[in-house]
């Protein structure tokens, strides 16, 4: 991916904006980007669904009170269908499996963010590091990460989540042990290519150090690729927390899909064929990477013109 | 023959390039590639020199690793009168007198800045933020982009080639440095742009007394604005002297057939194609590095000097700013002026 073509293709475009005085705009691309970005059906979709999560996970409090969650004091009907006042039915302790879904947006989203987050900024360290200096350092960094390539993702993310004790910490770190390779890759690869290109040897000859090179040309040039990823990548953490949670390793007090999940199977629902407890969390679940992954698919239509065609 | 390599430099040489060796080693060969081979050459001040040749003769490593970017194996380039150091310190500070400028502008200039940030990118680097507006104005004026403010905005796509090049040439005026490196600086542009960045370079030369070295494989471009030529084969200066003397009266056999081959060129001089391709600098030829190619050597190859082609290296030419120097073991019969005739104890293969 050439990180110039849009500023190529904008060229006439922005050509005939009028010179500016002192302070010249920095982010006069951005704009025409955003209104791009939300013109696609994708990006619309993408944003809207994700705006719809991110207002429930912020406004969960207001919505669900903590009484309904607390299995001591709720009073509905145990394993119940969808009902007046439960609109999609109970779970055996009478709670509504509505408000759990909805509360459960929380602890998903923020596990999956900052998982994502932490192999973002480890895999592109990594990748930064290795494709500037290059050498040994490179071939070291680059042994690592595919002796991690090499690991099996969920076992690996099993043990870790089980030597590190239960709970959210532990599935953040799970996942972001097996998933930054991929990241660190991509960058390094960017990296390598833009380091090739003319402008780093000039602002090498103008007196740049490698931290002032990496920050200054390449970072900017490698961050809208890591933008594109990560997004897709959210999706990817969201997933992955919910099966760890599923299969146990998350905070048995803490209310998420993947618990929600692992507690319907845990009381039977299955056999009990009570659809309602199972399928809302692998709903919401679906959502979200959904609107991940298309918001991760615009971005990228905005970031590369020639993916737009292969769509 | 070294006495004379090692000489002083006289006081108004900005920069230097003492006995300078670059080489490269790849892993797959053994032998190193010497893309220089021991140069020496000496910019005075407010003097431009134009180093001639073809692809892959090591003229832009020697261009690299006179601004500092490459290191040298061997050797010293002298920056003021001192030896340069490799520590960062060192380097940056002779950052700011040498400056490069590159041959592809549009390559040259971060998509992603504007021209303000992208002039203003070197003495942001040096801590040179005091009057930083005003210093970025000065060297777009300088560079010839007159209002500066009507440019401070734009985006590089948003210029034309000869306009880029004079931001990359503002860039490096932005650190006042006393000598500019131009690798091809206007090989990418075209003709009439081509003639206004030449014209810039000697207005620089004359209005600031800045030094420039123009690295080209272009003969016409050396006439156009250099005072003095240094013709470079395969890692290795084999002819230097004035513009007239080098173009005007060539010594060397691979200068006359770099100059045989210009278009307009009498008919009376023969068209002299050289064979085959510029060798391998990792399998440099023994004696002189020319004869496989040399024209003159078929020639005579029965001439008993023609041996010492095989065998002997030519002198290395010394750093001398003020005669007409020739790397060739038969140009001394040619020019009875020629300093260097091959003495006795030529340096062996």
């Amino acid at each position: 991916m050439t990180d110039s073509v849009p500023d190529a293709v904008d060229a006439r475009v922005a050509a005939s904006a009028p010179p500016l005085g002192r302070p010249p705009a920095r982010f006069a691309g951005l704009r025409r980007r955003a209104v791009q970005f939300f013109t696609m059906p994708t990006g619309f979709f993408g944003a809207a669904i994700l705006v719809i999560v991110i207002g429930t996970a912020l406004f969960a409090p207001l919505i669900v009170s903590p009484a309904d969650l607390d299995v001591t004091k709720v009073s509905g009907p145990s394993l119940n269908p969808p009902l007046a006042g439960y609109p999609l039915g109970t779970d055996q302790a009478g709670r509504s499996v509505l408000d759990l879904v909805i509360w459960g947006t929380r602890s998903s989203l923020v596990v999956g963010l900052i998982a994502t987050a932490l192999t973002v900024v480890v895999g592109t360290t990594i990748g930064l590091v290795a494709g500037h200096y290059g050498g040994w350092i490179s071939r070291l960094l680059m042994q690592v990460t595919d002796w991690f390539i090499a690991l099996p993702g969920l076992p690996l993310a099993i043990s870790l989540a089980a030597v590190l004790g239960q709970g959210n910490a532990s599935i953040i770190i799970a996942i972001a042990v097996t998933s930054w390779t991929g990241t660190a890759r991509l960058v390094r690869a960017q990296t390598l290519a833009v380091s090739a290109r003319p402008f780093v040897e000039r602002a090498k000859a103008l007196g740049a150090g490698d931290g002032q090179v990496m920050r200054r040309q390449i970072l900017p040039s490698v961050v809208p690729i890591v933008l594109v990823t990560s997004t897709l990548k959210i999706a990817d953490s969201i997933l992955s927390a919910a099966t760890l949670t599923f299969l146990g390793l998350g905070n048995p007090m803490d209310v998420s899909w993947g618990s929600i999940l692992n507690s319907a199977l845990g009381q039977g629902a299955l056999t009990a064929g009570a659809w309602w407890y199972l399928i809302p969390p692998g709903v919401a679940i679906l959502i979200v990477v959904l609107g991940f992954t298309l918001c991760g698919r615009a971005l990228e239509t905005i970031i590369n013109p020639r993916t737009e065609t292969a769509r | 023959m070294s006495a004379a390599a090692i000489e002083v430099p006289g006081p108004a040489d900005v920069l230097e390039a003492r006995n300078l060796r670059v080489t490269f080693s790849s892993r797959r060969s053994a032998a190193p590639a010497r893309a220089v081979d021991d140069v020496n050459l000496a910019l005075g001040r407010a003097e431009i020199i134009a180093l001639i040749g073809e692809s892959g003769c090591g003229k832009s490593t020697l261009a690299r690793a006179l601004v500092g970017l490459v290191k040298p194996q061997g050797g010293q380039v002298i920056s003021q009168g001192a030896p340069l150091k490799y520590s960062k310190a060192a380097l940056r500070q002779h950052r700011r007198s040498v400056q490069l400028v590159l041959q592809d502008p549009a390559g040259a200039l971060n998509p992603r800045h504007t021209v303000y940030d992208l002039v203003a990118e070197g003495p942001r680097l040096h801590g040179l933020t005091g009057n930083l507006y005003e210093r970025v104005c000065t060297a777009l004026t300088q560079a010839g982009l007159r209002p500066p403010e009507q440019f401070l905005a734009r985006y590089p796509h948003q210029l034309s080639g000869g306009q880029q090049q004079r931001v990359v040439i503002a860039g490096a005026l932005a650190l006042e440095p006393s000598v500019l490196v131009a690798d091809e600086p206007v090989s990418s542009l075209d003709a009439s742009a081509r003639g206004e960045v030449l014209r810039l370079l000697i207005d620089l030369r004359d209005t600031l007394g800045l030094s420039a070295l123009v690295v080209s494989h272009d003969l016409g471009l050396a006439w156009n604005i250099a005072d003095r030529v240094a013709v470079m084969y395969l890692g290795r200066i084999v002819e230097l002297g004035t513009v007239e003397e080098v173009l005007l009266r060539p010594q060397h056999p691979y200068t006359r057939a770099l100059l045989s081959i210009l278009p307009g060129r009498r008919s009376a001089q023969t068209l002299t194609l050289l064979q085959g391709e510029a060798p391998d600098p990792a399998a440099i030829p023994g004696g002189c590095r020319f004869h496989p190619r040399c024209p003159l050597y078929a020639e005579k190859a029965d001439d008993p000097r023609a041996q010492w082609c095989r065998e002997r290296d030519p002198q290395v030419l010394p750093a001398l700013s003020d005669s007409h120097l020739v790397a060739c073991h038969f140009a001394a019969s040619g020019a009875p002026d020629n300093p260097t005739a091959p003495p006795a104890s030529a340096v062996g293969a």
